[in-house]
């Protein structure tokens, strides 16, 4: 059986700087891996990729076996890829209802319908979508409004209307206060496990990543440097020596890495 | 072949003053983010103060220097408008600042007019090149090759002091990134001050070198920001060279363009324009764009659509217009339906502008299309107004197609350059075609058919399709498409990754609004009898900002109000002053800087307050630049 997501030998540079190079990795439905690195190490660089926000310099991305490169977005979305965003991006100028029934009039082709009033349309669905993530008591609000870490949860039930058959979550608790952070992986650890949905995910906090994760890969200046389950990547030393080993305080000394 | 070159030769001096001022322009955007309208003001502000200065001090060192005491006085000037008005507004929308700086312009225009008078001036001949030169048997003025190779110095005096200069460093690092330059302790206020006054000076320098060419006149601002804003868009909006290039390039198509088309010369440009924008759309030297500032977000209020009480207070509404023509007189009558015919064009811009997040300067173009059309029907095929109303307005939606495709490749400040300089091609079209378009002179004798003859029968057709036109494009705004098309708007990212084509349904909505502009030029048409270049012409394009801008940039209805308030003021006031311009241009100013949201927005804000007092918590990090308040409305 293919796998879900097939990457092979990934490649982008910006101007001689390479943010990513030969990344190759593979995903089954259902399961969730965690994308792991220092700032800077081409984890955004790898999502936007994925979904077709930039083109890679070299590589292959199949998606159920099929080529996906060169697609814009859009077009991968329409097969059933969802994404999150580092910085959150949604439609500030909606309530919470409305930013997910574009996503479902959207999912439904009816984008380009001229009559009917678009904040009647796939109500019950939409509510459906934001009870999942706890947001039903706020459907009303506006969502240029809401708290960071509500836009998260809102940005999940939006990459979740199109009944995506993988999940790309960049950061997807960054901003979010602790309690916040487990709540939200769990949650959607609990949708993908129910749903059979692969996500890949990248994160900061190291217990979220180690609670939720079935395989963990390592980023470093744009390499894959360990692949493996958490307990493989937490014992790898190599791991160890870029961050893990001294502390949690990784951030600002690779940035300066990076940035060199 | 003689021939040629020497024409050649007369692009290239022509395209001196035009690089100064898109350099300066330029060099102001890359390091401010501002597209100064007034930049064309400044222009023609250098070449009216140096006509004075050189008019009273005759003789070289009189001219030279007082060509040099010109382009300081009109920096100065600059500086001073900076620091007066621009600051307050450097975290505004870009259309505010667009809007500002043509206000600007507007005031300029009256003033200049009130120092200098309307009739044009002729400068002094520049002393040393008074005469001619031979090249090939053809006179060529020796002042041409003067402007020639000051083009060539100009730039690499700049690159000496972006280069060579602590000053020219720190501004080139506040090009690439701004936040590091704050981060550096640089006093920002004085860097921006210097820079947008070196803008400024170059600029009065490309004004103040026309006075032995061409007359002074007071109309010099508009022909010269059109034209720089096509240079910028083709060489690249922040970098000098690309405006270097793009100006010779220009220059030299309107020479060969008299040639070759010379009735519409402006065609070739455009066809110049349109292949840079498809191949590099950000220009041949510029860089691609961020993400955009979003043209509207000053509220977060969800718009609703309206609740039966507003519908039916809409409908008393339109009851009591159609009851006018019983009480009230021919002229009122004939005032009423011009103020109809704005508010369709308003609603029109409106939904291109505050739903679309397009903001267009050159929406007049598919007004005007939309009254020749119905011309060339009622003209050429000696249609009755009937067929005339219905086929018109195809022709704004025909150019709307054209043009729109391009514009929307685009967005921001060069979305709103480039419809702009569309417009004005439109208008050089009208304007130069004589054959077809009469020209100046227009096109007389479009009457309305028997039965809408009369002011009482034509204010109540307007009145039907004005009322079903709005109330189309409300349908619209709450359909569907129009969510995706604020989706657009309020997050490119975002609508791209949940599969929304954003070029494609920002084209639609481009082609919706000139569609629906086309059908209030037909209807203007009909109502005044004839149609004019000035119909397309950019003071009817910035008429319909302004309506929209007074009713409120957020809100749905603000176009229908502001556009009712703005046409009866401006008549009003039309008949009271002769300086229009300068109190236009001073409202636009207040309104930009005091009043952004409007007269409906000032509404909404008013009954919320009302309503319940601000609630404490909520608003996120990346609401922090909104005005946060609760609950939707309208
Ligand atoms: N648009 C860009 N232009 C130039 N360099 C970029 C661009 N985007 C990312 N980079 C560089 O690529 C590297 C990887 O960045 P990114 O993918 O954002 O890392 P991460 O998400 O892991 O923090 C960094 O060195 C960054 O500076
Ligand atoms: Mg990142």
């Amino acid at each position: 059986m293919s796998a879900l997501l097939q990457v092979e030998g990934l490649a982008k540079s910006y101007g001689g700087v390479h943010a990513v190079r030969g990344v190759s990795f593979a995903l089954d439905a259902g399961t969730i891996l965690a994308l792991i690195g220092p700032n800077g190490a081409g984890k955004s660089t790898c999502f936007n990729m994925l979904n077709g926000q930039i083109r890679p310099n070299a590589g292959s991305i199949k998606l159920e076996g099929q080529e996906i490169v060169g697609l814009p977005p859009r077009a991968v979305w329409r097969r059933g890829v969802g994404r999150t965003f580092q910085i959150t991006a949604t439609f500030p100028s909606m309530t919470v209802r409305e930013n997910v029934q574009v996503a479902l009039l959207s999912f439904h082709h009816k984008l380009w319908a001229m009559v009917g009033y678009a904040g009647a349309a796939h109500r019950p669905e939409a509510d459906r979508l934001l009870a999942l993530v706890g947001m039903e008591a706020q459907a009303e609000r506006p969502c240029g409004e809401l708290a960071y870490g509500d836009l998260k949860r809102l940005e999940l039930a939006i990459a979740l209307a199109n009944n995506p058959k993988l999940l790309l979550m960049d950061e997807p608790t960054a901003g979010m206060a602790p309690k916040e952070r487990v709540d939200l992986m769990r949650l959607t650890a609990k949708i993908a496990r129910e749903k059979g949905i692969g996500v890949l995910f990248t994160e900061h906090d190291m217990d979220v990543v180690f609670e939720h994760a079935d395989a963990v890969m390592v980023l470093n200046r744009g390499e894959l440097i360990a692949t493996g389950t958490p307990e493989q990547v937490r014992r790898d030393p190599q791991v160890r020596a870029i961050y893990l080993g001294e502390g949690l305080l990784y951030d600002a000394k690779h940035r300066e890495g990076s940035a060199a | 072949m003689e021939f040629l070159l020497v024409q050649a030769l007369s692009g290239l001096a022509s395209a001196a003053s035009l690089f100064l001022v898109a350099s300066g322009l330029s060099i102001i955007f890359g390091v401010m983010r501002i597209v100064n309208f007034a930049h064309g003001a400044f222009y023609m502000l250098g070449a009216y103060v140096a006509f004075t200065l050189t008019d009273r001090f005759a003789g070289p060192l009189g001219f030279w220097g007082g060509i040099l005491v010109a382009c300081l006085v009109v920096a100065a000037v600059g500086a001073l408008m900076e620091m007066l008005l621009l600051r307050r507004i450097y975290h505004a929308p870009e259309l505010f600042q667009l809007l500002a700086t043509f206000g600007v312009t507007l005031m300029v225009e009256d003033i200049v007019v009130l120092i200098w008078g309307a009739e044009d001036l002729m400068g002094p001949r520049a002393p040393g090149f008074t005469g001619a030169v031979t090249v090939f048997g053809r006179l060529v003025p020796s002042y041409d090759f003067l402007l020639i190779a000051l083009g060539p110095i100009v730039l690499g005096l700049l690159w000496l002091l972006f280069h060579g200069t602590r000053w020219g460093v720190l501004v080139r690092a506040a090009t690439q990134d701004r936040d590091m330059v704050a981060s550096l302790g640089v006093n920002q206020k004085w860097l921006f001050t210097s820079v947008f006054a070196l803008g400024v000076f170059l600029a009065a320098l490309g004004g103040a070198l026309q006075i032995p060419r061409t007359t002074v006149s007071h109309a010099m601002d508009l022909s010269i920001i059109v034209e720089v804003f096509v240079v910028v868009v083709i060489g690249g909006l922040g970098s000098v060279t690309g405006a270097f290039v793009a100006a010779i390039l220009v220059s030299e198509l309107n020479a060969f363009g008299i040639l070759v088309l010379p009735k519409i010369s402006m065609v070739m440009v455009f066809l110049v324009m349109a292949v840079v924008l498809v191949v590099r759309p950000w220009g041949l030297f510029g860089k691609p764009e961020g993400t955009p500032r979003a043209a509207a977000g000053l509220s977060i209020r969800p718009w609703r659509p309206m609740s039966a009480l507003e519908r039916m207070g809409v409908a008393v509404a339109i009851l009591v217009a159609a009851s006018l023509p019983v009480f009230a007189g021919n002229y009122a009558l004939s005032v009423g339906t011009e103020i109809l015919v704005f508010v369709l064009f308003a609603a029109s811009l409106h939904f291109l502008m505050t739903v679309g997040g397009l903001a267009s300067f050159g929406h007049a173009a598919y007004f005007g299309l939309g009254a020749y059309g119905a011309a060339f029907m009622v003209k050429f095929l000696g249609a009755p107004m009937e067929l005339a109303l219905l086929v018109g307005p195809l022709l704004g939606l025909a150019g709307a197609v054209l043009f729109g495709w391009f514009c929307v490749r685009l967005s921001g400040v060069y979305f709103a350059m480039l419809t702009l300089a569309f417009a004005q091609i439109a208008w050089s079209v009208a304007f130069q075609w004589v054959e077809v378009t009469g020209g100046d002179n227009g096109m007389l004798g479009i009457w309305p058919s028997k039965w809408a003859s009369s002011p009482q029968g034509f204010f109540w057709l307007t009145l039907a399709i004005v009322v079903i036109g709005v109330g189309v494009l409300r349908m619209l705004v709450f359909s569907p498409f129009g969510y995706g098309l604020r989706a657009a708007r309020d997050s490119t990212l975002r609508s791209e990754a949940i599969g929304i084509d954003r070029k494609s349904t920002q084209w639609a909505a481009f082609i919706v609004a000139g569609t629906f502009a086309g059908i209030a030029g037909a209807l203007f048409a009909f109502l005044k009898g004839s149609v004019f270049p000035e119909n397309l012409a950019i003071p009817t394009s910035v008429d319909g900002l302004v309506m929209v801008l007074l009713g409120g940039i957020e809100t749905v209805s603000g176009a229908v109000i502001g556009a009712i308030v703005y046409k009866a003021l401006a008549i009003w006031l039309m008949s009271k002053t002769e300086l229009s311009k300068l109190v236009l241009g001073g409202v636009i100013v207040v309104l930009v800087v005091a009043f952004p949201k409007g007269i409906v927005g000032f509404l909404e804000d008013l009954r919320h307050r009302r309503r319940r007092p601000p609630a404490p918590d909520g608003a996120g990090p990346e609401a922090a630049g909104y005005v946060a308040k609760v609950e939707a409305a309208e």
